[in-house]
């Protein structure tokens, strides 16, 4: 591993062009290596961000973020506690009361300013992929790709509802006249997770400011540079100060402080189950905040006799291992046709050996470290569990020597249900690979959880891809595909994955409030 | 007020080497403090350096000569002088358009392939030209229309530039659905463009109508082959050369300028166009929708004439009354279909009504559309001026009181000057016919049953408004207009999320809104034989 990262990024990567038509990444499209040797990044992009200004924290505390990959500090963070939760919320209340420059202004200028932000983060695209890389360790490559640019889509897509979001007339009966506003909900509190920062960043403001919400933010602590970024490309924008408020922390205090706040009037959360289940509760204590979850899940894939059997591999492996296993979309659960279940073996673990595990700046890595040690340790944990529950460690399995945080990508045969690394959301590179016999039974097997986030069904038969889809459980079915995530596809989970929806036209009703005017009028309306 | 400067010279900024390089020379007060806009100019004789080229056909992002070889020339109203000569389009260059299009829209084609929310980007670049342009646009549309320049520049290019922002939003948004069918069956629908379209655009709002009609229709994915007025050619076509800066693959977007009898019959008649949509006269509408049953049931949306009811209670806010039913008639010399030009004053309030319009329409100020303080420049032609001037006389002929105006001051221009009558009966020819001028009618009325039924008692059913501070009068009356568009103490409150059209005879369909998206697509039901069935 190189030595100790520096803080200084390159500013001029940022005026790459990448080409917006490549889907695969070849020589052509790769973005110029990162050269860390340049100007510093600000010291202000590393405070708690509030009225468009930037503020120590109020008890004076920091906090360390550390570069996975090399276990090396990055920098120190200010962090929020309650109290800068506090100011952060009445920066958020007087941007949003009556009147303000916010609440006044035109909903097609909110989306010229969502827009803005867009082209903004398109400009820095370079630095934030670097930022984003560096602070989760997933590579280069995939923040470049994947991470920037589904956040710059999911804002262009906002950008356009803005002056779409509309009401209803009703004919109500007799002499009334009925129309409905869907109006913003109020300051909207976000608390969001370290495996996509940027992307669940965009996931939920994109929304809340396309219907015309506040809103404060809490970065994961494990990963709060991008966020901190965005703020100064979102003062640059134009959006009025308070709007949008940022405040890195950890959960039990300020997410905490989220949650149970009396002056937040929504909350979205993304994270674990655990924890959406003390959000819920704390709003529920509190003052009955609106509630969105997306929590996590233990996802099937079910692989037919039928399909194309290379692409189906390929598909569920990049399910399973995309950023490291570390996705509440992860592909852990994969019921292969008894027919084809051995040449399905044979082959997912010859392609997961083939995996480039390596430094994720480096542009030829595609598997980077875990998060944290804690992660790491509860991945090699689950491992261990499977090993001794009767699994069949067909590959990886353990550390890479000398690497830190870095795991194998791993593969279990012969996984039966009631085994935890069956059963528990592992997020890490482990891909659990069970058998079955008929479709009714895999159906029963694959909506046997407590999660309903995603499943995806691999067949060439049109029937059978619609009755399994229709059968399964889950808020997102993938046929053939996996991961294909759409700014315009509501996303969100059945059961204990989550509550509401986002992205889509889906998510503007978790961030608006319908308001039914009904006027009495003297006669009845001639019609 | 001192003279200066020389205002903006641009060639196709294409680079296509044949758009006309227009000089306007410009003398006038120094406005550059007072108009919110850093405009380098301000003019009050704009002049024409060079025409030695005709504007060209626009086809395939390429330009072309008219197959026939004929050119017409386009005049500045406000001085009846020449602008420059334009290409004229016949039928053989709209089958060679149709053919463009009809490419750029089979199956596999780089448009048909593209994601929707590129589309969408598309016209966002398209908006952002516009507006990077727009200083240059709207000198283009006055020197055409003869609009006044300011008019020009915040309402008709903020207008085009909304309408792209606007639908460009769309193009990834258009929902299908997927209906629960009884029995084993699942259905779901896809809105797919409908293919060719050809759109008819009017000479009174040339960038405006563009953008209403290439906006939605590029948002849903359609090609389009578009015929600008010959009256107001340039404009358009300078958005022809903007379509292919922003990257609008070839044949998606075709602009022919010529006349409706030729280019415009041959696109209403056309086998190879799926789609029509005119705006304009409802005489010519009429034609273009039998044509379009006579060749190949093309789709028809019709944005037409209208002679609009304007209702002003007792009770209203009298002040903004009286100002926005004179800018409800007069805005762009009359010549809008919105035109509020049947205005029904109640009884109390009549005289003091008729007053007060009288004298507010005397200070209309009439004059060079380049010139700052100029509320109204000339008519479009001098057909129109005649026209309009032939209407005035048959009013006074007809007993109608004239109270002011009445008469083309002395210029070289097709100007009209604002002209009121009262007394007017509702069997006049001007208070039934279409004027498209500056002349406001106004009538007395006594109950609201009474104005409702007046009111309604036309043909037309574009657009209407109602003046009144009481919520039952204004809900009530609203309620039992007969027109597409209803504005309460407003006028001309235009805007691109809302849908406008005409009941009766003054169209069918609907422009702009989320409703403009379904004149631009067909549904699809596609329905799937399920083995079993799960809710």
């Amino acid at each position: 591993m190189p030595g100790p990262p520096s803080l200084q990024i390159h500013r001029s990567a940022s005026r790459s062009k990448p080409c917006k038509y490549c889907r695969t990444i070849n020589s052509h499209s790769l973005p110029p290596a990162p050269d860390m040797k340049t100007q510093p990044i600000s010291n202000y992009l590393l405070q708690i961000f509030i009225n468009n200004e930037w503020h120590t924290s109020i008890k004076g505390k920091k906090f360390p973020t550390i570069n996975p990959a090399t276990g090396v500090k990055i920098c120190d963070v200010e962090e929020a506690d309650k109290a800068d939760v506090d100011e952060a919320v009445r920066a958020a209340r007087a941007a949003g009361q009556r009147g303000s420059e916010w609440r006044q202004m035109d909903a097609s200028s909110r989306g010229r300013l969502l827009h803005r932000l867009a082209d903004l983060l398109e400009r820095e695209r370079a630095v934030l992929a670097t930022l984003e890389s560096m602070d989760t360790g997933k590579p280069f490559l995939h923040a470049f790709f994947v991470d920037l640019d589904g956040s710059i889509k999911t804002l262009r897509y906002y950008a356009g509802w803005t002056d779409k979001i509309h009401g209803k007339t009703m004919p109500v009966d007799e002499n009334f006249v009925c129309f409905t506003k869907h109006e913003p909900v109020g300051v909207c509190g976000a608390i969001i997770p370290w495996n996509f920062p940027l992307l669940m960043f965009m996931w939920k403001i994109a929304p809340a400011l396309a219907c015309g919400n506040t809103v404060v933010i809490k970065p994961a602590e494990q990963t709060p540079l991008t966020a901190l970024h965005t703020g100064a490309l979102i003062k640059e924008a134009g959006f009025p100060p308070g709007v949008v408020n940022i405040v890195p922390g950890f959960g039990p205090t300020a997410g905490a402080a989220i949650g149970s706040h009396m002056n937040i009037d929504k909350v979205a959360f993304t994270g674990s189950t655990e924890v959406g289940q003390l959000i819920k509760a704390a709003a529920a204590k509190s003052n009955l905040k609106r509630v969105t979850l997306e929590l996590g899940g233990k996802n099937p894939c079910i692989v037919f006799a039928d399909s194309d059997l290379q692409s189906a591999v390929e598909e569920t492996q990049k399910g399973a291992f995309f950023n490291q296993g570390q996705a509440c979309t992860a592909a852990s659960r994969v019921y292969v046709e008894e027919a084809v279940y051995d040449e399905f073996l044979r082959l997912s673990v010859e392609r997961a050996k083939n995996i480039a595990i390596g430094d994720p700046l480096e542009p030829r890595t595609s598997h980077g470290p875990q998060i944290n040690q804690h992660q790491f340790d509860k991945i090699l944990e689950l491992v261990a569990s499977g090993k001794k529950e009767g699994a069949t460690l067909e590959c990886g399995g353990c550390a890479v020597e000398d690497r830190g945080l870095f795991i194998h990508p791993t593969i279990f045969s012969d996984v039966k249900d009631h085994m935890r690394i069956a059963k528990e959301e592992i997020f890490g590179p482990v891909q659990c690979i069970m058998k079955f016999k008929t479709q009714e039974e895999v159906i029963d097997r694959a909506n046997g959880t407590q999660y309903g986030l995603t499943a995806a069904v691999f067949t060439r038969d049109i029937h059978r891809a619609m009755s399994v889809s229709a059968a399964l459980e889950a808020g997102t079915v993938w046929v053939n595909c996996y991961n294909a995530l759409h700014a315009q596809a509501p996303f969100g989970g059945y059961k204990m994955s989550g509550n509401g929806r986002e992205l889509g036209e889906y998510a503007l009703a978790e961030y608006t409030e319908v308001k039914a005017i009904t006027l009495k009028l003297s006669e009845r309306l001639t019609l | 007020m001192g003279v200066w400067g020389v205002f903006c010279s641009r060639s196709c900024p294409a680079g296509c080497n044949i758009w006309p390089r227009l000089t306007v020379r410009v003398s006038g007060p120094d406005l550059r403090e007072s108009v919110p806009y850093p405009l380098e100019f301000f003019t009050s004789k704009p002049t024409i350096s060079s025409h030695q080229t005709a504007a060209k056909i626009f086809i395939n992002n390429e330009w072309h000569d008219s197959v026939s070889g004929k050119v017409f020339s386009t005049y500045n109203p406000a001085t009846g002088e020449k602008i420059c000569d334009v290409q004229e389009a016949d039928k053989a260059d709209v089958d060679k358009a149709v053919q463009a299009a009809r490419l750029a829209f089979s199956l596999g084609s780089v448009w048909r392939k593209m994601d929707a929310s590129e589309r969408g980007r598309l016209l966002l670049k398209l908006a952002n030209l516009v507006e990077r342009d727009s200083a240059y646009l709207a000198t283009l549309e006055s020197l055409d229309t003869g609009k006044p320049f300011l008019s020009s520049f915040f309402v008709d290019l903020q207008g085009t530039i909304k309408t792209f922002r606007y639908f460009a939003g769309w193009a990834d948004k258009i929902h299908g659905s997927t209906i629960p069918t009884d029995g084993e069956y699942f259905t779901l629908t896809r809105h797919e463009p409908i293919g060719v379209c050809g759109q008819i655009v009017p000479w009174n709002f040339p960038l405006v109508m563009t953008a209403w009609k290439l906006g939605p229709a590029l948002s849903c994915g359609n090609t389009v082959v578009l015929k600008p007025a010959e009256q107001t050619p340039l404009t358009c076509l300078y958005i022809g050369a903007l379509i292919k800066e922003a990257g609008f693959p070839p044949g998606v977007v075709n602009i022919l300028p010529g006349y409706g009898p030729t280019a415009g019959a041959a696109i209403a008649s056309h086998m190879g166009i799926d789609k029509v949509a005119f705006t304009g006269s409802t005489e010519v509408g009429k034609l273009i929708q039998e044509a379009a049953g006579k060749s190949n049931l093309k789709r028809v949306t019709l944005e037409l004439g209208g002679k609009n009811p304007n209702i002003i209670f007792a009770d209203a806010d009298f002040e903004l009354a009286v100002e926005q039913a004179h800018q409800g008639v007069f805005f762009n010399s009359g010549q809008c279909c919105t035109a509020g030009s049947r205005i029904f004053a109640e009884e109390p309030i009549y005289e003091e009504f008729v007053r007060r319009s009288v004298e507010r329409a005397q200070r209309r100020t009439v004059g060079n559309p380049f010139d700052p303080t100029t509320e109204q420049g000339p008519q479009v032609s001098a057909e129109q001026q005649s026209r309009v001037l032939e209407l005035i006389q048959s009013g006074i002929t007809e007993g109608a009181k004239l109270e002011c105006g009445g008469n083309a001051p002395p210029s070289k221009g097709f100007f009209v000057e604002p002209t009121v009558f009262s007394d007017v009966q509702d069997h006049m020819r001007i208070a039934k016919e279409e004027i498209f001028g500056p002349v406001q009618q106004i009538m007395k009325f006594k109950t609201i049953e009474e104005v409702i039924e007046r009111a309604n008692n036309t043909e037309y059913g574009l657009a209407a408004a109602v003046f009144t501070t009481d919520l039952n009068k204004a809900m009530n009356v609203s309620a039992a207009l007969q027109a597409g568009t209803v504005w309460i103490n407003c006028y001309n409150a235009l805007s691109c999320q809302c849908p406008f059209g005409g009941f009766k005879m003054s169209g069918n369909g609907r422009e702009l809104g989320e409703i403009g998206l379904k004149e631009y697509t067909e549904v699809k039901t596609i329905t799937m034989k399920m083995s079993g069935k799960k809710s």
